[in-house]
């Protein structure tokens, strides 16, 4: 295998401290085994972007001190109401939040993988999204039809532009991965441009099968080639209790216990010790089975 | 929310959808989706078609260049209509998604902006919709603004606001004037109680002025054709995306 195949917690700990981690929305594969490894190992520091929004994932590494810095375009708990570990630390100023929109986060992205500086980005102007990012620049359009700064009009077409994002690392959870690291994602093509535009990319699978994904042309077009795959983990049930697009459905009555454990510290805390302890064991459990082989 | 409530509000934002070509619905957004698939079945009802595009979805999202298709075909003008909810709207049609007090040191946060600050100003028809109808939401000036309402001249803007939907009342956005007109009073509601709870001034149909409420619409109900649509087919559709909404419009 051209791509190390790592257990969860080894897989996590390539994470530096201080590092921006890119992460998918709640319908694409976030990786909570991840998550719980993180907080199990008492990762702190980290920079959070959410591509471009985030449910339980953030709010499960926020309450838990992981992050100290969110991008985010809304983070909440998905049908199951706003998501309290963000919300308390926003308002408590416990962490950075830099309020972002959706096209945003995916168009700096876009920037990043193409190696561009910046990308410009329609809308946006006259919003205070826009007016607390003095990351963000406004120029006028160089090639609107007579107009532009060339031309010397006073105010043409102004169009935002924005920094390029290069996340340090880019960590999702997905269906199967195959023995050269290559892994297949489907149709949710976030996570190839997540990948492309950071340094490093670390995914949890399901499973890692024989042959190469990239072998059948009907199929390969659903495939991160392993060029991007620094490592790759197994974790069944690794999206766990969020759903993963064509393989498992979303654990709605967990997230309901979620939701409402992390109302207060107290109730979250008692969660957290519960889901780490979970972890633990599944982690004893999987040590053994491979000590059996 | 009642089920006959919740009926009168899909079936308003429905209407609102009418002759259409393409409506998208983002995220935890499920009256607007319950809304956007009744009006791709009454379309087809009639041998019309209706694309209809629920994120969050599988079956009823068609993408496959991942989240950054809806905002590249929004800029295209492939999308006919959006929805966008708010913590704060004011009268001026901003909509702030962030949170209240003075940002960023809030005071209550909402989940964040979404795609509300780009789709906003690209796509044609922008359909507010609130369901709590009060003067803590429809505010006279929203705490942060996620998407202005309208946008100062020489802004590239071919989108904006047309209505809001709320559980007293339609209004439709003048975009000209930078302000709501009151369309229609939902069953029980009157001008009086619309003022009551609303925490901007907004104008009246025209030849209004003081009459009173005697000339002003009520909302359409839903007809017995709506409401078979939602519990037989609408409920099964959202059950996928959302499920505790689906049991809601099962029950209409």
């Amino acid at each position: 295998m051209t791509v190390p195949a790592l257990t969860v917690a080894e897989l996590v700990a390539l994470i530096a401290p201080g590092s921006l981690v890119a992460v998918p929305p709640d319908y694409s594969g976030p990786s909570l085994a991840a998550t719980r490894a993180l907080i199990a190992a008492g990762t702190t520091g980290l920079r959070l972007l959410a591509v471009p929004t985030s449910g339980m994932q953030a709010d499960l590494l926020i309450g838990a001190g992981v992050v100290d810095e969110v991008e985010a375009a809304a983070v909440l708990l998905g049908e199951h109401g706003g998501a309290p570990r963000f919300t308390a630390a926003v308002v408590a100023g416990a962490i950075r939040m830099r309020d972002t929109t959706c096209p945003a986060v995916h168009a700096a992205l876009q920037a990043a993988e193409k190696g561009l500086p910046f990308i410009p980005l329609r809308g946006l102007i006259g919003s205070d999204v826009l007016r607390f990012r003095p990351d963000w620049q406004v120029i006028d359009n160089p090639f609107a039809v007579g107009g532009g700064a060339a031309a010397g009009a006073a105010s043409a077409d102004p169009i935002v532009l924005l920094p390029a994002i290069r996340p340090d690392v880019a960590l999702f959870h997905a269906p199967r991965a195959d023995r050269d690291g290559n892994v297949w994602i489907g149709r949710r093509r976030e996570l190839v441009t997540m990948a492309h535009a950071a340094s490093a990319t670390l995914v949890t699978v399901e499973e890692i099968v024989d042959g190469s994904l990239l072998a059948d042309e009907a199929t390969a077009a659903g495939v991160l080639p392993a060029l991007y795959v620094t490592a790759v983990a197994v974790a069944p049930g690794g999206a766990w209790p969020l759903g993963l697009p064509g393989h498992s459905e979303p654990d709605n009555a967990e997230q309901a216990r979620y939701a409402r454990a992390a109302r207060s510290d107290d109730g979250f805390r008692a969660y957290l010790a519960e889901l780490l302890a979970d972890a633990a064991g599944a982690a004893d459990a999987a040590g053994a089975a491979d000590a059996g082989r | 929310m009642a089920a006959a409530r919740t009926a009168l509000l899909v079936t308003a934002l429905a209407d609102r959808l009418r002759g259409l070509s393409c409506v998208a619905v983002g995220a935890t957004s499920p009256l607007p989706a319950a809304a956007a698939l009744l009006a791709r079945a009454r379309a087809e009802a009639v041998g019309d078609r209706l694309q209809t595009i629920v994120l969050g979805s599988r079956q009823h999202n068609p993408f496959t260049d991942g989240g950054r298709e809806l905002f590249d075909c929004a800029a295209q003008g492939r999308i006919d209509a959006f929805f966008l909810s708010g913590g704060q709207i004011d009268g001026a049609g901003n909509v702030n998604l962030v949170g209240t007090g003075d940002y960023p040191a809030l005071t209550h946060r909402f989940p964040g902006s979404f795609g509300s600050a780009y789709l906003a100003f690209l796509v044609p028809s922008v359909i507010l919709y609130r369901e709590e109808h009060s003067r803590r939401v429809l505010v006279p000036r929203v705490d942060f603004v996620s998407a202005p309402g309208t946008s100062a001249p020489g802004t590239y803007r071919p989108g904006g606001p047309t209505a809001l939907v709320t559980g007293r009342c339609a209004f439709a956005f003048d975009r000209a004037r930078g302000r709501f007109t009151l369309t229609s009073l939902h069953p029980g509601e009157t001008l009086e109680s619309v003022r009551e709870h609303t925490g901007f001034d907004f104008q009246l149909p025209e030849g209004e002025g003081r009459a009173g409420t005697a000339a002003i619409p009520t909302t359409p109900a839903p007809t017995t054709a709506d409401l078979w649509l939602l519990r037989e087919r609408i409920a099964g559709e959202v059950a996928e995306t959302y499920p505790r909404f689906a049991a809601l419009i099962a029950a209409v």
